[in-house]
């Protein structure tokens, strides 16, 4: 149970957040005090419950056993990983949030961060795949709601859609592969999954299942082409943008590949598509966020980079690869975090955000400073910070067989290096650049930094310099068991800084100076760089936007037609449609031979009865008055009613009576309301209308034929009669069926009239009530 | 569009209608009847009133706004099938007691009775209540055509 609380205690302190739109500062250090707790739960667990070993630390509570859906749970290195960061950076950011939010956004954004965090641990520490796409689908919901959090903002509100849009279209296709995956495994458990993985692999459906889940991870994690969505999402405020659109939810892809890599990594499919993606993402990303004007931009495009730089290596998939990628992602989380952070904290105090417009901010902020060149240089990958770590055994994984001549290999080093240049220059842009220089007109404007603004970041970026520094160790505790988990069996995991002068030492420093380079002659290159930015916009997005429109045309036209207002329109699609569909059925299950029709004596007065029906309804369709019409109806129904009772269906028969009684009534009220039969349609609408009425009575009286001509095995009626006294204590088994058997149906249909009801009293009050209001 | 005879006729018969439906209504688990027709005839009474003497005798008749009745069914269908969930079973599964009176005489009681005067309760506050609105709309002036 201890899991499950872990991942529902966001949810349950969410409410207690809103009180933070009273008294913002010490509401969020308290509600900080969750993610913190369970911060310290996580590293206990990983310390004493196993975490770290094999298989890790599982629990199950059944949850729809009947679907194989349980709460399951487990945490292992890799959920380790992101539990840690997730709630780690969590309490960090609750903390910036107090004071950096307005109290009236606090009380918004306070219960909406811990209820993502809930929704995020949920992600990472699900056990069963639909859990886990549950958690997924919370998520995005609440990401939606972060971006769109200024609802004023036209900005927000479509950034917050076309995320949600993008990354649920995602997630239905994820969905599907789940439900694929599923089905060729016989369980929905991840590491059952896992564990029938050569079943699967084997199935002619694989490459569905792939692509499915690989479209749901490429969302969510904003690989090109669907990267569009997060440069946009910056419409969110930067606690927000640090903590989903960095660190965490944008990493829920490249956990959920990390943690299939076992399953899906040894087909030939997972390299051949995951590699190229990545790199082109990696490439994308690295060149826009050199031009981008604002800073969150160049931070969100540069994600954008890093994200598909993890990609490129789980794509890729040896030893070395995850250990770079697994060190590169806790490098990430740290780092970028902070420089969103700080980038908030700037423009928290100086309103700016343009980073040529920004300078000499650190005489004004000297600890802000020091949080974003800390920062910076982990980004950059100095030693000794955990990016150089990252960007170290990055090179490792793909240069040395690059020196020996491999294409592919080659094709990645040359890859990594251009977006490591990028990543470089982005670190000086955005950590170093707007502190140092002389003071530009908004720096002018700042006054001070206040601590809650400068400390979270700080703690990151020192956090980036202690692993660096305490590498060993943090790769026996972290990332080795995260690496097993995703390699699926033991890997030596052994990091070190210095390794001697090697050719990724050498590729690492021509990286840095070609970065800095970059810097430096970027403002030439900047009209080129902008018109790129220009062009992607239009690019990608213009499909989304495409496609939105479509829909929303889609939409629109299917109402006009369906729903046009008239009520005979209603009934003619409505039996066009019945017509159609059960005639389509009853002619492919045509039985062979009519039932025989047995004559067991049919007597005058059966006879008499059908022929009263039969002259009702002619009288009813050639009627030329209202009243003469529903004279007509009646009078078949009540010869129905008197048929039902002849064979033996009382109920039946005294239902029907009475909702004869009362329809008469209702259509006497309604015509009471209506002009008479001014203008009689004309004869060709009249003959449609005739063929669609004849063809309706045809079908349902060829599926009675029918249902008399080919009974079920054994009919279901004689179940009911024995069972209704046993099971239901009902001696009517019309009743026991209506009450007991088939209640919860009984109840939709009592749910049906009631909102029929409350509709129809709906129109009748308004245009009264607003007659009344008139005459008053 | 009252008349005197309808008037006194409606006084006559519209108590034996009212108790003509409960009986319908609670014979229904072992005869024909049940909740839905005994609903019908219960409606069928008030509406009988609307017409001989007015929809605001009707109104009164109903004790509470057709829309309230129509909340209580559902809230009282919704539970009943609860009851079940309570006693640790699958929701809306019947529940009874049995109490023996006399050597051949049992008072039987169940949730699926309770479920019953739901349906019973929505039939009538749906239907009274549609057709006591149509019969409270002012006239429109006849300007338009069909269709």
């Amino acid at each position: 149970m201890i899991l499950l609380f872990a991942s529902l205690a966001g949810f349950i302190a969410a409410p207690l957040g809103m009180i933070a739109g009273r008294r913002p500062v010490p509401v969020a250090l308290l509600l900080a005090l969750v993610p913190a707790g369970l911060f310290a739960l996580f590293a206990g667990l990983a310390a004493n419950a196993g975490a770290t070993g094999p298989g890790g630390y599982a629990e199950s509570v059944p949850w729809v056993p009947s679907l194989g859906i349980h709460l399951a749970f487990r945490l292992d290195g890799l959920s380790l990983l992101f539990a840690l960061l997730v709630s780690g950076i969590g309490a960090l950011i609750i903390v910036y949030t107090g004071r950096y939010a307005s109290a009236a956004m606090a009380g918004r954004l306070v219960p909406l961060l811990l209820a993502f965090m809930a929704a995020m641990l949920g992600l990472v520490l699900a056990d069963n795949l639909l859990l886990l796409v549950v958690f997924w689908s919370l998520t995005s919901l609440t990401s939606f709601l972060l971006i769109g959090l200024e609802r004023d903002k036209y900005a927000a509100i479509a950034a917050a859609r076309q995320a949600l849009l993008v990354t649920v279209a995602g997630e239905l296709a994820l969905l599907g592969g789940v439900v694929l995956l599923g089905q060729m495994a016989g369980t929905y458990s991840i590491t059952g999954v896992i564990a029938a993985g050569d079943v699967i692999r084997a199935d002619p459906l694989f490459p569905a299942a792939f692509f499915l889940v690989l479209a749901g991870a490429i969302t969510k994690s904003a690989q090109a082409p669907f990267h569009f969505w997060l440069p946009n999402a910056m419409a969110a405020p930067a606690p927000v943008s640090a903590y989903l659109h960095s660190a965490t939810m944008v990493q829920a892809g490249i956990y959920l590949l990390a943690r299939l890599h076992p399953l899906f990594g040894p087909s030939p499919l997972w390299g051949d598509v995951l590699v190229p993606l990545g790199m082109v993402t990696l490439l994308l990303g690295g060149l826009l966020a050199l031009g981008a004007r604002d800073l969150k931009q160049v931070l969100a495009y540069s994600t954008v980079g890093a994200l598909g730089l993890m990609v490129m290596l789980l794509g890729v998939g040896d030893d070395i690869a995850i250990k770079a990628a697994m060190v590169f992602l806790l490098a990430h989380a740290c780092y970028k975090a902070a420089l969103f952070l700080i980038v908030g904290t700037v423009d928290h105090e100086a309103g700016e955000r343009d980073p040529d417009l920004l300078g000499g901010l650190g005489r004004a902020m000297p600890l802000t400073a020091a949080a974003g060149v800390l920062a910076a240089l982990s980004m950059a990958g100095l030693p000794p910070f955990l990016g150089f770590a990252g960007k170290e055994l990055l090179y490792e994984a793909s240069l040395p067989a690059a020196l020996d001549g491999a294409v592919a290999p080659l094709l990645v080093t040359a890859g990594a290096f251009l977006g490591s240049v990028a990543f470089v220059t982005v670190a000086v842009v955005a950590g170093v650049r707007p502190f140092l220089g002389a003071p530009t007109e908004a720096a002018r404007r700042v006054h001070g930094e206040p601590l809650l603004l400068w400390l979270p970041p700080l703690v990151l970026a020192v956090a980036g310099a202690a692993f660096g520094l305490l590498l060993g160790p943090t790769g026996a505790a972290i990332v080795g068991p995260a690496v097993e988990a995703v390699a699926g069996r033991p890997v030596k995991v052994d990091l070190a800084l210095w390794h001697g002068i090697t050719p990724m030492l050498v590729l690492s420093g021509i990286t840095i100076a070609a970065g800095v380079a970059v810097f430096a002659g970027r403002a030439g290159a900047f009209p080129v760089l902008r018109r790129l930015d220009a062009g992607e916009r239009f690019g990608p997005e213009r499909g989304y936007r495409g496609a939105l429109a479509g829909l929303q045309r889609l939409a629109l036209g299917s109402s006009r037609l369906l729903q046009n207002g008239n009520l005979r329109h209603y009934l003619l699609t409505t039996l066009a449609t019945v017509v159609v569909l059960v005639g389509a059925a009853l002619i492919r299950a045509v039985p062979a031979t009519l039932p025989a029709f047995v004559d067991e004596g049919v007597g005058v007065h059966e006879i008499t009865v059908s022929a009263v029906v039969i002259v009702g309804a002619l009288m009813a369709a050639r009627a030329e008055s209202r009243i003469a019409a529903i004279t007509g109806l009646g009078a078949s129904g009540y010869g129905i009613a008197l048929l039902f009772l002849m064979f033996g269906a009382p109920d039946l028969a005294l239902t029907q009576v009475l909702i004869e009684t009362l329809t008469l009534i209702l259509f006497v009220l309604v015509f009471y309301h209506l002009p008479g039969f001014l203008n009689v349609t004309r004869a060709r609408v009249r003959i449609r209308d005739a063929g669609i009425a004849v063809a309706a009575g045809t079908v349902m009286g060829l599926l009675v034929v029918a249902g008399l001509a080919d009974p079920p095995q054994v009919p279901i009626s004689g179940y009911f009669t024995e069972t209704a006294y046993p099971l239901a204590r009902a001696r009517n088994v019309v009743n026991a069926i209506l009450v007991d058997f088939r209640a919860l149906d009984t109840l939709g249909e009592i749910v049906v009239v009631a909102l029929a009801a409350l509709g129809v009293l709906a129109l009748l009050h308004g245009p009264l009530r607003r007659r009344r209001e008139q005459e008053a | 569009m009252s008349s005197l005879i309808l008037g006194t006729a409606a006084r006559l018969i519209v108590p034996g209608l009212m108790l003509f439906s409960l009986f319908l209504l609670l014979r229904g688990h072992d005869e024909p009847g049940g909740g839905f027709a005994g609903g019908l005839v219960a409606a069928a009474a008030v509406i009988l009133v609307a017409l001989a003497v007015g929809a605001p005798a009707a109104r009164k008749l109903l004790i509470a706004d057709a829309p309230v009745i129509v909340g209580l069914g559902l809230g009282l269908a919704l539970a009943s099938g609860l009851l079940a969930v309570l006693a640790g079973r699958p929701p809306l599964t019947g529940l009874w007691v049995e109490l023996p009176l006399a050597a051949d005489l049992t008072f039987k009681f169940g949730t699926p009775i309770l479920f019953d005067i739901a349906v019973f309760l929505v039939v009538v506050g749906a239907t009274t209540g549609i057709v006591l609105g149509l019969i409270q709309q002012p006239v429109p002036a006849h300007d338009g055509g069909e269709d």
